[in-house]
Formats: structure tokens, C-alpha cells, sequence
């Protein structure tokens, strides 16, 4: 006699500073397959406290990263293109059950974001030759320019494409040494959860990529009011961007919103300038 | 209840005890703690969800019990001056924070905590100083007399002092009990005496419970866990059955002796469920600063940033509490 055997279904939880916790709050919602009717999956619902938690591993683990050299930097983004590719197929059906891409659109999304971080992982090392200057002066100076991390950005991920639409908006932020709590699409996150197992295994430090599925409209104030934010990329939320702004303001929050997808500006939107004199001749 | 007593001076005596031999028979008859039971009561109390007036006032209550404490080999007087300004007005720029329960320094730092205090207004606030040849307590009976007195005379009303492990461990008790005596007679009236059990070496709970009963009847004001130098320290369990001791003694003797926590607690949520516990364990009554301290010194700047968090309604950042 052979029984049928029942599917192993996944439980799709968060990213936070290393591990796959389920919410705090315990809830999940429900996701559906391509707007149609029929469930998905049911994600965690982040809470308040699951964000506080990610701000709180983002900020212990700026030091590790900010620390690490650009090279190495470089070599960690693009190990992360590496082992997404093997899990290409995985990805394939996820946009294909979140969207109404065919397979071959789904397919040039894959290849698209793989590629995106290869582009992003060859700026580490070059985006500090691009901006920084020597700059001329009156006097007996060296007076460099170089940039430098703002510190943890709070990255909203585009909604339209559920895994394009997130390496956009978080890989520039972490070429220049920010580490990210990123709100993964609300209706379609299943790509950015996936994408955080691709993340636990390619050397990057816990606490540098924190992803959080859940609600905006619950999560959006929270972070952008949170005081250890140091910095915002808002280009994937458009429609709450009058609310993030008003919030950011109390500790001066830096805001890139860009409508260009790719760009090393989108790198430099989220660093410092910061300025040093050295004597000549010492 | 039975009939209550103002002076510890016949504590001995009413516990039977008079010897090596009827101080052993005392701590070893007395019941085992169900280690099973101590930790899971101690988990399901940690699970208590606090709303947010409550969490306010304990926030609040939390603060005045804080020991602000600096224990290190690098300790300067600069260092324990600000310690000492943060002892005060924990917020400088928000005077309805209370004050914390004391200020907790080597000897040699006494005298400049005690003066900058008195300075800056603060004359409430009690200096304590860890003595008897902290934290290891490996010095002759002589030493720890001495060291104490140094740091009464210095100006601490309040000495913390550690047990000699080694001894307990080895069931010479009444060394232990004696050695306790011979402090407290030194502390007279002039300084409180907190006995440090350091209960990350004591091995067994049952030894936490025995130790708590020596040293309370030897005398001590307050039983405190730990040195904070020694891994394990205020563990939940622990502060469950040293509660339990002192609500016991009060019942048999009506002399209400303080906990002290102190080691490892760091976060607001670990200060909180340390105040659950004492409020659930051993009584409302103990939940003032004159019965229950919390040794620490990260835990202040995190009840800051929660009380920042409910003051302004988001959550806040460490750049805006000083670093020690």
C-alpha cells in the first residue's frame, strides 16, 4: 500500500541580523498568487519590535563592515551574485507565482539582478577614486575628500519587481559600507526572503542585510522616525514619501530618492563627504 | 507570623546556632530547592507582558534602584566624577528622572565620589564600596577589616562585600559566618553591609539558598549575587531563590533584608522582569530602593533610551545618552 506523499511547504520568516526569526508579534498574512484569489504563502508580519530588533543588529554590525576593506567588500557583493545563480530556478517560479511574468520575463528579471550585483560589487573599490578629491589650497596642507557611510539605512524595495525591484534598492547602499533594514515589497516578498538565504551564505557579516516582510503602513513610521537610522532610500516608496520626510527630520536623516534605477549616484546619495588636512612634510 | 524584633544582635542564637557543628546541620537541613521548578517559574514570571503605564513607572523605579557602578583597573577620578554626574541627573536635560540608589566604586575612589557628590548637591546619594579584597576575597581576615574601615573612613555608607568562596565550598561555614560578623561589627552604624554571595561559583542552587541564610544571619543587610566578574551572574533563578530567602527570613524573623541583583543585566526588558520577580516572589514591599538594587552600568543608558522612546513616541539613539 503506498500513501501519497504531502508537499513540504515552506515557512517564508524575516532576515534579522543573521537569522530567520519568525515576527515577535507571531502574526503572517496571506499572499496571493498572481492577484488571483488562491494563497500563496503566508509570510511574517513584522512588528515595531522585529524593526527595533533590526535597527538594533544593523547598527552592532556597522563596525564589521565599515571595517572590512572595499576589495573585500566586493568580493562578499559578488558572492552573493555567485549563489544566486545557482538557485536561478527557484527565483524563476517565485516571480512567475507573484507576478504575471512568463518565464522568459521572469528569467531576464533573475539575470538582470544577478548581474546588478556583480556592476555594484565592482564600485566598492573605485567609488572612493570616483568622489574623493585632493584638493587644492592656499597653504602648507594635504586636504583630502573622501566619502564615507552615512551609517544604517532604512531601504524601502521597489513593489513591481519582487527581486529587481529590491537589489536596486539595497545594493548601492551597502557599496559604500551602510549596513541595511530593507522592507521587502508588501504584496510581493517572497523573492526578498529567498534572496536573504542567498544572503546567509555568502560570507556576508550577520546584521549587515536585515529583511523585514510586513505591512508599509505599519513598518513606514517606525522607520522613519527610529533614531538610529542614519539614512533612507525612499525611491522604492513613492506614494508615503511627504510622511518619510516629515519624520526623518528630527535627527537629519539622509533621503536618496531616485527615479534612475542604476547609477553610482544612488551609491554616493547614501555617504558623507568628509574632509581631512594633514600637514606637508610631517 | 512570629512576634518581630528590631535587633539582629540574637539572630544566631534564635536560629540554634552557637557552633561549627549547629551551623552546618542548620544550612544542610534546610529544604532543596527543585532546580526543575526554580527555572520554569523563573521563565513564566519573564514572560509577564508589562502595558505601558506600568512600564513607565518601572522604568522609573528601575532607575532610582540602579547601583551606578565603575569597577575597573582603569577607573580615573575624571571617570568616576561623571559617574557621579550621571548618578544625579541621569538626564541632564530632563530633571523629572529620578536620581539612582547609589554610586558603587573601589575604595580608593571613595573619597572623590563622596566630595563630588556632596559638590554638586547630590547628598543623598550613598557611595558604596566594594571591600574585603574584591572580587576574589583572597586576603587575610586582618586586610578586609582594614579595607573596610579605609572605605567607611573615606566616606562609603554602604560596603559591598564578597564571601570567601573557598571556605563555603568547603564547608567551613563558620568561617565564612564569622568573617561576615567581624565586617559588620566593623560597619557598625555607619555603613550599611551587602553581602556578595557570587553565586556563578557557587555550583548548586541549594548553595545559593544556604549562603543567603548564612550571611543573613550573620548579619548582612542586603544579600547581592554577584561581583560582576564572574560569569555566570544575576541569572533569573538565582534572584527567584535568594527572594524566596529573604521573604522566608522576614516571615520568621520580621527583619526585612534587601537583594541585589547585579551583573549581566543590561537591558530595560532584563530590569523589568527582575522587578516582576520581586514584586511576584517576595512582596510589593521590597520594591524600593532601601530593599532592592540593581548593580549595573550599561542597564541606566538603556532605561534612558526607553523613556526617551515613550517620552517622544519614537524609538531613540544611543549617540544622545553619554558613553562611560
Amino acid at each position: 500500500m503506498s500513501q501519497e506523499r504531502i508537499d513540504v511547504k515552506k515557512t517564508y520568516k524575516l532576515f534579522i541580523n543573521g537569522a530567520f526569526p519568525r515576527s515577535e508579534s507571531g502574526r503572517s498574512y496571506p499572499i496571493f498568487r498572481k492577484a488571483s484569489k488562491v494563497l500563496l504563502a503566508q509570510p511574517a508580519q513584522a512588528s515595531r519590535k522585529d524593526l527595533r530588533d533590526a535597527v538594533r543588529a544593523a547598527r552592532e554590525a556597522r563596525s564589521k563592515w565599515q571595517s572590512a576593506t572595499s576589495y573585500n567588500r566586493s568580493q562578499i557583493l559578488y558572492r552573493i551574485a555567485e549563489m544566486m545563480e545557482g538557485r536561478r530556478s527557484q527565483f524563476v517560479e517565485e516571480i512567475m507565482a507573484q507576478t504575471s511574468a512568463t518565464k522568459s520575463v521572469a528569467e531576464k528579471e533573475v539575470s538582470e539582478s544577478i548581474d546588478l550585483w556583480v556592476w555594484y560589487a565592482g564600485w566598492c573599490d573605485k567609488i572612493g577614486q570616483i568622489s574623493g578629491a585632493n584638493n587644492p589650497i592656499n597653504g602648507p596642507f594635504y586636504n583630502f575628500t573622501s566619502p564615507e557611510p552615512v551609517g544604517v539605512v532604512g531601504v524601502f524595495a521597489e513593489p513591481d519587481f519582487p527581486l529587481l525591484g529590491l537589489v536596486r534598492a539595497m545594493a548601492p547602499a551597502l557599496v559604500g559600507g551602510n549596513t541595511v533594514v530593507v522592507l521587502a515589497s508588501e504584496k510581493r516578498p517572497l523573492s526578498a526572503i529567498t534572496l536573504s538565504e542567498v544572503i546567509a551564505t555568502s560570507d556576508v557579516p550577520a546584521g549587515v542585510i536585515n529583511i523585514l516582510t510586513g505591512l508599509r503602513s505599519e513598518l513606514t513610521p517606525w522607520l522613519a522616525s527610529h533614531m538610529e537610522v542614519d539614512g533612507l532610500d525612499i525611491s522604492g516608496e513613492k506614494s508615503r514619501s511627504a510622511e518619510i520626510r516629515t519624520l526623518a527630520t528630527e535627527n537629519l536623516k539622509r533621503i536618496a530618492d531616485f527615479n534612475t534605477s542604476i547609477s553610482p549616484n544612488r551609491i554616493l546619495a547614501l555617504m558623507d563627504q568628509k574632509t581631512i588636512w594633514h600637514p606637508i612634510g610631517l | 507570623m512570629s512576634q518581630l524584633r528590631t535587633s539582629k544582635s540574637d539572630l544566631a542564637r534564635d536560629f540554634g546556632i552557637s557552633d561549627d557543628r549547629s551551623l552546618s546541620l542548620f544550612l544542610k537541613t534546610l529544604p532543596g530547592v527543585d532546580q526543575v521548578g526554580a527555572e520554569a517559574r523563573a521563565v513564566e514570571l519573564g514572560t509577564r507582558s508589562i502595558k505601558k503605564e506600568s512600564k513607565a513607572w518601572a522604568i522609573d523605579m528601575a532607575i532610582s534602584m540602579v547601583d551606578l557602578t565603575t569597577l575597573e583597573g582603569a577607573d580615573t577620578e575624571g571617570k568616576v566624577r561623571s559617574l557621579c554626574n550621571k548618578a544625579h541627573r541621569p538626564d541632564p536635560t530632563d530633571p523629572s528622572v529620578p536620581h539612582v540608589g547609589a554610586v558603587c566604586v573601589y575604595n580608593d575612589m571613595v573619597k572623590i565620589a563622596r566630595s563630588h557628590l556632596d559638590s554638586i548637591g547630590a547628598n543623598e546619594i550613598p557611595v558604596a564600596a566594594v571591600a574585603t579584597a574584591f572580587p576574589s576575597g583572597r586576603a587575610s581576615r586582618e586586610v578586609k577589616l582594614r579595607d573596610t574601615r579605609d572605605a567607611i573612613e573615606a566616606g562609603a555608607s554602604e560596603i559591598d562585600m564578597v564571601i570567601d568562596r573557598g571556605a563555603f565550598l568547603s564547608g567551613h561555614y563558620k568561617s565564612v559566618f564569622d568573617e561576615i560578623v567581624a565586617i559588620k561589627k566593623e560597619c557598625g552604624e555607619k555603613a550599611h553591609l551587602k553581602v556578595i554571595l557570587e553565586t556563578g561559583e557557587l555550583v548548586t542552587y541549594d548553595n545559593v539558598r544556604r549562603a543567603s541564610y548564612l550571611a543573613m544571619i550573620a548579619g548582612a543587610d542586603f544579600i547581592k549575587t554577584s561581583t560582576g566578574k564572574v560569569t555566570p551572574a544575576a541569572t533569573p533563578p538565582v534572584v527567584l531563590i535568594m527572594l524566596q530567602a529573604v521573604r522566608d527570613f522576614f516571615d520568621r524573623t520580621g527583619i526585612r533584608i534587601g537583594v541585589k541583583p547585579a551583573g549581566g543585566i543590561r537591558t530595560s526588558k532584563d530590569a523589568i522582569k527582575q522587578l516582576v520577580l520581586v514584586n511576584e516572589i517576595a512582596g510589593p514591599e521590597w520594591l524600593s530602593p532601601a530593599y532592592f538594587r540593581i548593580g549595573a552600568s550599561a542597564l541606566l543608558n538603556d532605561l534612558l533610551m526607553q523613556r526617551f522612546k515613550m517620552r517622544d513616541g519614537y524609538y531613540a539613539s544611543s549617540n544622545y545618552v553619554s558613553i562611560e
